[in-house]
Order: C-alpha cells, then sequence, then structure tokens
C-alpha cells in the first residue's frame, strides 16, 4: 500500500467516524455511500459535517465544492487534495 | 418527468395546512388601520410579527412625500439605474443616506434582498474568499451561490470559528466576512467587536448586514455597528427600507474610495428596473425622522422589554435570554403547537410570525414577535395576555423554569456537535 493510499484510508476512516453523530438511522457506511441518497442528509446538515471535517484536518472544504463531493470516498479525496495543495 | 413532480411532498403539505383555518401560511390583511393593527378574518388585530420596528408606515410626512412624487414624476421609472431609471430623487435618498450613516459613499437597491445579492456576490470574485456565519440569511446564502468565490461558513456568533477559518486561508488572496448585526429569527445580537477583531487579524474585510438594528440601535439609529463603536473598522453595511423605514428597498453604505465603481459591477443593481418615485421619496423622508427619533427609540426598547419579562413570567421558552432586539421568538417544540397557537392567538385578536426549519436554526419552531415604536403600552400588555389566554386554550405545557434556546447548543453540548439536524 502506498503511503497515498494508507493517508487516503486513515482519513476516510476518520470521516467516518465524524459522520457517526449524523447518521441518524444508523446506515453502513461505505466509501460509495452517498450523503443525500444513502444517508438522507439535509444541505444543514451536510454544512455542519463540513465544519466538523474543516475543524478536524485543519483545512478550508469551500460549500461551492459540495455539489462535486457525493460519496464518502470523494469527501476522502478532496481532503487529502486540499491538504497536499497547502 | 414533469419538472413540478419534485416538488410533491411541498404539494402534499399545503393540501394538509389548508385544512386548518385560517392557514398560518396564507394570512391575508384586509385592512391596515395602522402601524400596529389590521383586520384580519373579520376581527381587529394587533400585529406583533411585522418588522415595523419603527412604526414609520403611516408617517405623514413619508405619506406626503409620496404622494407628491407619484403625482411629479409619475408611478415608475421604467428603467435600470444606470440607463433612465435615477430620477433626482434617487440622488437625494443616496445623500439621505450618506448624512445618516456619515459615510462618504451610498447605493440604493430595488430590494434589500438585492442589496445583499449584489455587494456579495460582486465583492468577492473567483479566487477571493467569502467567510459567512451559519445562521445567516437566504439572501446571504444566495449571494455566495451567484458568485464566484469560495464559500467558507463559520459557526453561527463564534469568532474562534472564524479565527480558525481564516488562518487556513492564503494570506494575500480577497477575503470578505459578512455577519448580520441582529438574526432574525431568534433576535440574538452577533458579537460584532470580537467578530471584527479577528477578520481585521486574518486581513479580511468585513461586511455587515444592519436589517433588523437601522432606527434603534446607536446613538442616532445607525446600527449596532455605531452602538459598538465600530464605524471606523467595518467596511460595508448593508440595509433594507423594508423595516425601520417602512417601505421597501435595499441599500450599502460605506468609505471605501473605490466603492462607485460597483454601480458598473453590480449585476442585482443594473439588471433590475430602480425603486418607483414615490417609494423614494417616502424612504428619504422616513430616514430623515429616523436621526431624530430618539424617544421613540427609547419607547420601543421599553415595550421589548416589558414583553420579553412578560413571556418569560408565562413560563414561555425565548429565543434570548434577555431582550437584545425587538424580535422576541418563543421557542415550540412541533409543527402542531406552532400552528395552533398562531391560530389561538389570531383568534385572541393578535397576529405573530410563524417561522419553521429550515428557515431556522436547531429545528426550531418559532413564534416570531416583533415589536415596534407605534405599540402603546396597552398593546403590549394585550399581547402578553393573548400569549396566555392562547397557551390555555391549546392546553399548552408551560415549562416553570424559563430558559433560553440561545444558552442550548452551545459548545461543549453534545447537540452542537453532532445531533443539530437543522442548524441553518
Amino acid at each position: 500500500m502506498s503511503s497515498d493510499d494508507k493517508e487516503k484510508t486513515a482519513v476516510y476512516e476518520r470521516i467516518c467516524e465524524l459522520i457517526a453523530p449524523f447518521n441518524k438511522k444508523r446506515i453502513a457506511l461505505e466509501p460509495a455511500t452517498t450523503f443525500a441518497g444513502d444517508l438522507d442528509f439535509d444541505s444543514l446538515t451536510v454544512m455542519d459535517l463540513v465544519a466538523a471535517i474543516e475543524d478536524e484536518f485543519d483545512i478550508v472544504l469551500p460549500l461551492n465544492m459540495l455539489p462535486d463531493l457525493e460519496t464518502i470516498e470523494e469527501v476522502a479525496e478532496a481532503v487529502v487534495r486540499i491538504r497536499k495543495s497547502r | 418527468m414533469d419538472l413540478l413532480d419534485k416538488f410533491d411532498p411541498l404539494i402534499e403539505e399545503r393540501a394538509r395546512l389548508g385544512h386548518t383555518d385560517p392557514d398560518p401560511l396564507d394570512i391575508v390583511m384586509d385592512e391596515v388601520l395602522s402601524p400596529t393593527e389590521a383586520m384580519i378574518e373579520g376581527r381587529k388585530t394587533i400585529l406583533a410579527g411585522t418588522n415595523n420596528y419603527m412604526g414609520m408606515t403611516f408617517d405623514k410626512s413619508a405619506i406626503e412625500a409620496a404622494k407628491a412624487a407619484l403625482e411629479t414624476y409619475g408611478t415608475g421609472t421604467t428603467g435600470s439605474r444606470i440607463l433612465n431609471g435615477t430620477y433626482r430623487g434617487h440622488r437625494e435618498l443616496e445623500e439621505t443616506l450618506k448624512d445618516f450613516y456619515g459615510t462618504a459613499h451610498a447605493m440604493v437597491f430595488s430590494t434589500g434582498y438585492q442589496a445583499n445579492l449584489g455587494m456579495i456576490s460582486t465583492l468577492a470574485g473567483r479566487g477571493d474568499y467569502v467567510l459567512i456565519d451559519a445562521d445567516s440569511h437566504a439572501s446571504i446564502y444566495d449571494a455566495c451561490s451567484l458568485g464566484r468565490a469560495d464559500v467558507v461558513r463559520f459557526g453561527h456568533n463564534d469568532p474562534d470559528s472564524l479565527a480558525r477559518r481564516l488562518r487556513r486561508l492564503p494570506r494575500d488572496a480577497g477575503k470578505l466576512v459578512v455577519v448580520e448585526s441582529i438574526y432574525s429569527m431568534l433576535g440574538d445580537r452577533a458579537p460584532l467587536r470580537e467578530l471584527v477583531a479577528v477578520s481585521k487579524e486574518g486581513g479580511a474585510q468585513i461586511l455587515v448586514d444592519e436589517a433588523h438594528s437601522m432606527g434603534f440601535c446607536g446613538a442616532t439609529g445607525r446600527g449596532v455597528v455605531q452602538e459598538d463603536g465600530l464605524e471606523d473598522a467595518v467596511d460595508f453595511i448593508v440595509g433594507t427600507f423594508s423595516k425601520s423605514v417602512g417601505t421597501v428597498g435595499g441599500f450599502c453604505v460605506s468609505n471605501h474610495p473605490k466603492f462607485e465603481v460597483l454601480r458598473f459591477a453590480a449585476r442585482p443593481y443594473m439588471f433590475t428596473a430602480s425603486l418607483p418615485p414615490s417609494v423614494v421619496a417616502s424612504a428619504t423622508a422616513s430616514i430623515r425622522a429616523l436621526k431624530h427619533a430618539g424617544n421613540r427609540r427609547a419607547h420601543l426598547w421599553e415595550n421589548v422589554k416589558v414583553l420579553h419579562a412578560g413571556l418569560r413570567a408565562l413560563g414561555f421558552r425565548l429565543g434570548t435570554a434577555r431582550a437584545e432586539s425587538p424580535i422576541v421568538a418563543v421557542c415550540l417544540d412541533t409543527q402542531e403547537e406552532l400552528f395552533g397557537m398562531c391560530q389561538a392567538l389570531l383568534a385572541e385578536g393578535v397576529y405573530v410570525n410563524v417561522a419553521r426549519p429550515p428557515a431556522t436554526p436547531n429545528g426550531l419552531y418559532l413564534l416570531r414577535c416583533s415589536l415596534g415604536a407605534g405599540h402603546s403600552r396597552e398593546q403590549v400588555e394585550a399581547i402578553i395576555a393573548a400569549f396566555a389566554a392562547a397557551a390555555k386554550r391549546l392546553g399548552l405545557s408551560l415549562s416553570e423554569k424559563p430558559r433560553a434556546a440561545s444558552d442550548e447548543g452551545k459548545e461543549g453540548d453534545p447537540r452542537a456537535a453532532g445531533a443539530a439536524a437543522a442548524t441553518g
């Protein structure tokens, strides 16, 4: 496993932990799980989750990026990308 | 697929509510008797939810000015501010705003919504950052959608959350912080001094929306920015004519030396018709009167304190622990309680706003009262009595220990960390 993959896995796992308190219906989380579809999050819940992710990884995840981030894996990849670009 | 199919859940909800009488979301005022009274469902009703903070909708000088402008300039301008839609009156109104706020520049938009839309989307462009409070008004969120800047949301009234986000941004990038001085749903006030200090330290410019504070906050009614002594530190103030001024329209005032160029860059300013001359004339007369309305300001704050204390004593849970603004929000747990109370209050002759998620923070159902300088002490007492009677009529159980919604959901509270299903 490359160091990039390791980082992505670690970020993914941490994001899943951050999702847990919002996951009222206790849906099983997979990389391809979608926020709007599978988890049934409304836009306000998504924005609160974004705030938690920002503070956890010490990054900014602009709200205008959200339409392109449908799954947990996509968010994990974006977090890794944003951390690298700093 | 029919494009309107996606609204079926909303259609079903509306159909359900349509059976309740009257529908709290479809109230009609058949006659308006004064800034504080209207005929609703054939009953003379005290208006306690109209944002008419300074009671200016029937001001004699504003009405006379509007009539004269209507006769002199006609019913409308039929054009944009930058083409044929700037009359002498529009210029006079901007001069009046500059005098009222003591600023070098003023720009009048056709609504308050458009003022936010135009200012925020134009100031923060591609490559810039706009930082907004989590509980921002829809006009601020929509401005972010219209603009090309990266949008960063910080915790409601939380200077530390803002500071953390500013620190993460590139030092040399353009940054605009947008806050409201008073938030319209709970009526809570922003810690403006701290937010301004954090913004300056982070190299950001700051825009303050004073929609719910103009006229009655600050020594001469300029708002919370004046009251907190921040006039030299705030870059842009956005406001509206549809609340304390008593008509419709929006504006931005600023001392920025390049401000005037925005007239040729802000699309919501350029691509819509300007305000009609009668509206412009009444706004001008009203703002001139507001500057010298010290007694009315004092009366309004007295009204607010009486209402806040009265509802608290009855055991209602209120949006703020103290009276921070003319907005006194009663927090309820369900839509049934909300609509039931609204109807019961109407039966008792009092109108208040209903507000529901997602327009409200923390998933709250709010009976949103707003008082004005036009209310008499007797009317305020009548509003309190109506709340007591309506709660009794509905069998609403009131808490014995008064508490405020703003005391909940603070950091360290698990509700704030995870359970906030609809913080907005």
